[in-house]
């Protein structure tokens, strides 16, 4: 009895602490958590679409089901999937790849969590309160300005709301990278995944102010009876289709750039092998994000944006391939004569190059503009995205929390269940995905709810299926993976992979909440390879034992997400009845008063004492 | 930080209080430039000048006076702004961008 109700207080102390922590590392666990489980609801929209589209003429789901089904499985993988378990790993290791003892601003990096789960909430709610969001993830007006009930209202409040998160999170980053680098860390010192965060922290900071702009003329097109999108009262459709792309091509290497970043330094370790090309690299990773801004326009090529238009557009997107090869190329020549070791992140990565680069030339076959009159809206552009989107982000995610687990929860993940895991979905993947872009090619519009008999699309179709089965197994067993390693893996080293080059790998796993005892003194690119080729045990510090300044954990975060996440049913229902403005008020009056209190009450942070790390350092932290 | 420059050698403070007062002429100057722009375009305005050339004159002495306060008033100009020097371009870049765009390809 008693030892249930410690267990309980326990367990009320840890979900406190989760609630009120700015450790940059819990973080990472509350982004990996909550983005994991919209990537299975997400799945599972998924599955629900393949079986509907598994033979021809299916009744499965209805056909407003299905539109709803596709709008969220898109909003929901891209928004609430892939951007917050990249979240997690950027929280999980950019610190520690720089030294520093937690990001520039912890509490908003909490801010940035909480708004994020809240509008992920928001958005999932719709399901519940008469029908989803079912104008497609990327929303057109005016199927989305005239989409009866709420649905779409959901979008836009969700997506605004946790878009802020993003942009909060960015913003953080790039001041981190900027300012907090250990000493001898120069720009040129980076690993590549710092950097990559660096040009993706870029790349949210300019591109989601246009999404936030859109999704606020959204809002006023559905809730306020403006008509910006209104072309009978003068407005204009095609305004929104520009909005939502200046943003969204961006978004697509925000997704896949930090990826890039884990894969060079996968390659690199599992290879014994400096990055090949460092500079060359960095320079591709900065032309991407560059280039990432021309090209938005290959969205709407058939929009009829006229032929120089067009040509332009064609153009700077083919050139972005140029960048992206110099990459695949450098990630070869790492590996080339380098002692590689197998292990279930490196078959990942591995996989990713031919798969991605699968993505690139279809996407170079969809830049060309005349020739994309026959592939737009069709399941060949569906087979493009999901080669470059799972071959690249969700690979490499898989690879990056292998890579990573041990630092994030001090075990490595069990290799043989994750090689288990690699093979159904890796199969599975090009099962569901390439004989898509031959159903595209023969016809096969994309969105639509069934396909007839006769059309020769049954065999493709079927086959898909089965390979979104096989993905499905993967999936879980990777899930059982991580339960396994919980239970029975024993812990992990400060090295675990025994190659560790980046500075991460030079504290406990996990590392203690201020990381680093004494900052360390960078002296070269992969800055803990210098030292071991120098016999050193671990990094030379750059400061003497002195008292750490941490900053204090705070509700306040999750008080102000909270009220907006209450103020967007407000601006949702006050559409049906003016009484809902009280939600808005008494949300907004929750946001602000918590501001408020934050501005107000000073709030200093803590000391950890010399004293306190002494200890530390004798049951072995500082090593 | 007063005491900070106490226990610096004397030249370096002189040094510093040169650099000091250099400073602070060129943030006079460029203060009375700004006001005098401020009356020409506010005086433009009142007497009505032809429109076709006090819109482009307006944007460029908005633009002049946002430089003078970004270079002379926040520093800009000084050492280690490079990084907020690359970011300001960037974002105005894009804006620029989207700009062109809607002018050029959607009310075209
Ligand atoms: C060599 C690089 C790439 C090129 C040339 C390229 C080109 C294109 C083009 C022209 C389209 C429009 C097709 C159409 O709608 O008719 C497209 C769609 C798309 N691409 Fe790519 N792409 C590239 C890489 C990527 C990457 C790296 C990602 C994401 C990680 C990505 C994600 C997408 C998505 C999500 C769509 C579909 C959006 C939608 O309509 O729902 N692409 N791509
Ligand atoms: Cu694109």
């Amino acid at each position: 009895m008693s030892t249930a109700v410690a267990q309980k207080r326990g367990l009320g102390a840890v979900i406190w602490d989760y609630l009120t922590t700015v450790d940059h590392k819990k973080i990472a666990h509350l982004y990996l958590v909550s983005g994991g489980l919209f990537f299975l609801i997400g799945g599972l929209e998924a599955m629900i679409i393949r079986i509907q589209l598994m033979k021809p003429d299916n009744d499965f789901i209805s056909a407003g089901l299905y539109n709803e089904m596709i709008t969220m499985h898109g909003t929901t993988m891209i928004f609430l999937a892939a951007m917050p378990l990249i979240f997690a790993i950027m929280n999980a290791v950019v610190p520690l790849q720089i030294g520093a003892r937690d990001v520039a601003f912890p509490f908003l990096n909490s801010l940035g969590f909480w708004l994020f789960l809240f509008g992920g909430l928001l958005l999932n709610v719709s399901w519940f309160t008469g029908g989803a969001p079912d104008a497609g993830w990327t929303n057109y007006a005016p199927l989305s300005t005239t989409s009866p009930g709420h649905g779409v209202d959901y979008y836009v409040m969700g997506l605004q709301i946790s878009g802020a998160g993003t942009l909060i999170g960015g913003i953080n980053f790039l001041v981190t990278i900027v300012n907090m680098r250990a000493p001898g860390m120069t720009y040129m010192r980076m690993p590549l995944f710092t950097w990559s965060v660096f040009v993706t922290s870029t790349l949210i900071l300019f591109a989601f102010p246009a999404l936030t702009v859109g999704l606020f003329l959204m809002m006023f097109d559905r809730m306020f009876g403006s008509a910006f999108f209104d072309v009978g009262l003068g407005g204009n459709a095609i305004i929104w289709e520009h909005l939502f792309w200046i943003f969204g091509h961006p978004e697509v290497y925000i997704l896949i750039l930090p990826l890039f970043g884990a894969f060079s330094d996968i390659f690199s370790t599992f290879s014994k092998k400096r990055l090949f090309g460092y500079s060359a690299m960095v320079f591709a990773t900065v032309l991407i994000g560059f280039l990432g801004f021309m090209v938005w326009a290959h969205h709407m090529f058939t929009v009829g944006m006229g032929p120089i238009a067009n040509s332009i557009f064609a153009v700077a997107t083919m050139a972005i391939a140029v960048p992206t090869g110099i990459k695949i190329f450098n990630w070869l020549f790492t590996m080339w004569g380098g002692q590689i070791r197998m292990t279930a992140a490196m078959l990942w990565s591995i996989a990713f190059i031919p798969s991605f680069t699968i993505g690139g030339m279809t996407g170079v076959m969809l830049a060309a503009a005349a020739a994309d009159f026959q592939y737009h809206d069709t399941y060949f552009v569906v087979g493009h995205f999901h080669y470059v989107i799972v071959g690249g982000v969700a690979f490499g995610l898989f690879a990056s929390l292998h890579y990573w687990w041990p630092k994030m929860f001090g075990k490595v993940l069990n290799e043989k269940l994750g090689k288990l895991a690699f093979w159904p979905f890796f199969i599975g993947f090009h099962l569901t995905f390439f004989i898509q872009h031959f159903l595209g090619l023969m016809g096969m519009p994309r969105r639509y709810w069934v396909f007839l008999e006769g059309q020769g699309l049954a065999t493709g179709n079927l086959i898909s299926t089965i390979g979104a089965f096989l993905m499905a197994i993967g999936t879980i067993i990777f899930l059982i993976n991580i339960v396994y390693t919980a239970v029975k893996e024993k812990k992990a080293d400060a090295d675990p992979w025994e190659h560790g080059r980046t500075l991460e790998w030079a504290i406990p796993s996990p590392p203690p909440h201020y990381n680093f005892v004494q900052t360390p003194l960078v002296r070269g690119l992969d800055p803990l390879w210098v030292e071991k080729m120098d016999g050193k045990e671990g990094m030379t510090p750059a400061e003497p034992l002195g008292d750490i300044h941490m900053p204090n954990a705070s509700i306040l975060p999750f008080t102000i997400s909270l009220g907006t996440f209450i103020a967007g049913f407000g601006f949702i229902y006050q559409v049906d009845d003016p009484i809902w403005l009280i939600a808005v008020f008494a949300g907004m009056g929750l946001t602000l008063g918590s501001m408020l209190t934050r501005s107000l009450k000073d709030d200093l942070g803590h000391h950890i004492h010399k004293e306190e790390l002494e200890e530390d350092i004798k049951k072995g932290v500082g090593k | 930080m007063a005491d900070q420059s106490h226990s610096k050698p004397i030249h370096h403070q002189e040094y510093e209080k040169k650099q000091h007062r250099e400073e602070m002429k060129q943030q006079v100057l460029t203060f009375g430039l700004m006001i005098l722009f401020t009356i020409i375009a506010f005086g433009m305005v009142i007497f009505e000048v032809n429109s076709y050339f006090i819109i482009p004159t307006l944007i460029i002495l908005a633009v002049v006076q946002v430089a003078f306060q970004l270079y002379y008033f926040m520093h800009m100009k000084n050492k280690g702004h490079d990084m907020v020097a690359v970011m300001m371009y960037g974002g105005a870049a894009v804006a620029a961008l989207t700009i062109i765009t809607f002018t050029s390809i959607i009310w075209w």
